[in-house]
């Protein structure tokens, strides 16, 4: 069998997302022999530079070229692609903001089957793409196997498959363009709005006193605020406590917050979800401290601490400022 | 504004350590908490808030066993003014295109003008919103996290992309948006509050009644199925530091003192 797999290529600012090198390894798990066409869609100068750049991992590359590209609005490619792909192909998209903006809607509109999130693939068995995806934010890992006897779309998660720096492809671009006609759109980009700065810019410190939904209450903020004065450090946060609304966005951490590159990292409360530790870069030294022994950020801490955080938090900085 | 909001009950991950069987087919339900999903309950917030801005009303729907019937008395608690509850054995083990034509079904015996979904739910696939728009051929936006109502045709919507950043759009109704956690601040829901819907009629709806055939939904009409549950083999995870409270917290700070944790 051989498989028509495409790969989305996600890039910003003409550079092209780290996601690019990872699709093509994931595409060779589906079927070693695949033949990988690289996706390559937007407006300008910086289009053909980015052709270029795939055609290093790819070796074919579709380029489409279009005004209405110059911002990647998902209802828009997704006109297009249906226009673009073959009924009984994979296609192969990144999943982040964007990937799950596109991907859910295209496989319906291709008549193809979807899997969300995929970590691992275990190869094909005739029509069947077995596919490994996680449920319960990471707590437990299922087997999925797809039918892709009509094709399918699959969202990636980033970083589970090895980036492809061979650079070796030599491969051909070809101009979409024309072949790719354009639909209406009824969504209209208008603009993107910077993150707002805080007080403290948490991306540029060494050591993050981060604090998740195991804090419990409002209150309790402040023994971690106390910790991470005595260590000489600042309070981060995860997700559910900027909805709660008791920490600004700017603290939040993860893939929809801030990037930070401290040198020591301690999660209080926090499960570690992959979007939590996206945002967590730089191979900080990090401590876990969480009720739930089976919490993902077990598998990513160096250390971990299973106690209640309102016990030991004050014990903790009571005996550092001993020191 | 018409607007129909689809709700998921599902396990309660914050009160529960979720655990896998010993067949490995499901995980441990027994003793499991339920509640209605954490993003649905900021669509539902939304909709209500729109609803008294501009008027009209807020429906919640959802597909699910007898059980779901509680999750779309609370969201009734909370300010919705219609509860649906799409319920047959067929519908048991839909995948999620499986899941979004069941809506869909439901949705052509309507009429809505705004489609609420959380942007995703326990098995974190962020999928009905999306599959449900296209089979609708409505346009769609994920991860709205600010609805602003620009006249009766449009609306001007913010999504979270990442970094904190908000890609700001507008969209043409009848539309279908997925909700972030954080556009809003969900009201409490009192016990008070569910006793007073406690005897409202929720209607139910199953195969024959939406029309749809046995092959289209469950098991019968899913591409995608799940094997198994396993816990995958990982690196060895964190070194556990045992101890009284004192004697951990003594260990803690020789290894954060030799990692420069502590200036």
């Amino acid at each position: 069998m051989t498989t028509h797999i495409f790969a989305y290529i996600e890039h910003h600012e003409g550079l092209a997302d780290d996601s690019s090198l990872e699709l093509v390894n994931a595409a060779r798990k589906i079927d070693p022999q695949a033949q990988v066409t690289a996706l390559v869609f937007g407006s300008g100068d910086s289009l053909d530079p980015l052709c270029q750049e795939a055609a290093k991992t790819y070796t074919e590359v579709w380029k489409v070229d279009k005004q209405e590209l110059a911002y990647p609005n998902a209802e828009i490619i997704r006109g297009l692609l249906i226009n673009l792909l073959p009924k009984d192909g994979i296609c192969l998209v990144p999943h982040d903001t964007f990937g799950m903006d596109l991907a859910p809607g295209l496989s319906i509109k291709l008549n193809s089957s979807f899997v969300a999130d995929v970590v691992d693939i275990e190869g094909a068995d005739g029509d069947t793409l077995k596919t490994v995806r996680q449920e319960f934010g990471g707590q437990v890992s299922t087997h999925v196997n797809c039918n892709i006897a009509q094709g399918a779309v699959l969202t990636v998660r980033t970083g589970s498959f090895p980036a492809d720096e061979s650079k070796s492809a030599s491969g051909r671009v070809t101009d979409k363009s024309d072949a790719a006609e354009s639909v209406e759109a009824r969504r209209t980009f208008q603009e993107v709005l910077e993150a707002e700065m805080g007080e403290v810019d948490i991306s540029k410190e060494d050591i993050l006193v981060s604090v998740g939904r195991g804090i419990g209450e409002e209150e309790n903020i402040e023994i971690a605020q106390e910790l991470a004065e005595a260590m000489g450090g600042v309070v981060s946060c995860s997700r559910p406590i900027v909805d709660a609304k008791w920490m600004e966005k700017s603290r939040q951490v993860g893939t929809s917050g801030q990037t930070v590159k401290p040198k020591v990292y301690l999660a209080l409360g926090i499960s570690g979800s992959f979007q939590h530790m996206g945002g967590v870069k730089g191979n900080p030294f990090i401590v876990a401290v969480n009720t739930n022994p089976k919490a993902p950020i077990f598998q990513a801490a160096e250390v971990g601490i299973v106690e209640d955080l309102t016990d030991f938090i004050p014990e903790l900085t009571e005996k550092i400022k001993e020191l | 504004m018409e607007i129909l909001v689809c709700i998921k009950r599902v396990p309660d991950t914050a009160e529960n350590e979720i655990e896998i069987n010993s067949a490995g087919n499901d995980i441990e339900r027994d003793d499991l908490v339920y509640s209605v999903n954490e993003w649905d309950n900021y669509a539902v917030e939304e909709a209500i808030q729109l609803r008294d801005k501009v008027g009209g009303s807020v429906t919640v729907i959802t597909v699910g066993d007898e059980e779901s019937e509680e999750v779309l008395r609370r969201e009734m608690a909370m300010g919705a003014d219609k509860g649906i509850l799409l319920t047959d054995e067929a519908f048991e083990n839909s995948d999620g295109r499986g899941v979004a034509a069941i809506l869909k079904a439901a949705i052509d015996q309507g009429r809505y003008d705004l489609i609420l979904t959380g942007a995703q739910a326990d098995e974190g696939a962020a999928q009905t919103g999306g599959m449900l728009a296209a089979m609708l051929e409505y346009p769609y936006a994920s991860l709205v996290n600010e609805i602003e109502v620009l006249d009766d045709k449009t609306l001007k919507i913010g999504r979270e992309i990442e970094g904190g950043k908000q890609e700001v759009s507008s969209i043409g109704l009848p539309c279908v948006l997925s909700i972030q956690t954080g556009i809003n601040e969900p009201r409490y829901v009192g016990i008070r509050g569910i006793r007073k819907v406690a005897s409202v009629d929720i209607p139910e709806l199953g195969l024959s009644e939406l029309g749809l055939s046995a092959d289209q939904v469950g098991e019968a009409g899913s591409r995608v199925k799940r094997v198994d549950y396993f816990v995958p083999e990982t690196g060895e995870g964190a070194e556990i530091l045992e101890g009284d409270t004192e004697e951990v917290a003594a260990k803690l700070i020789e290894m954060l003192k030799a990692r420069g944790g502590i200036k």
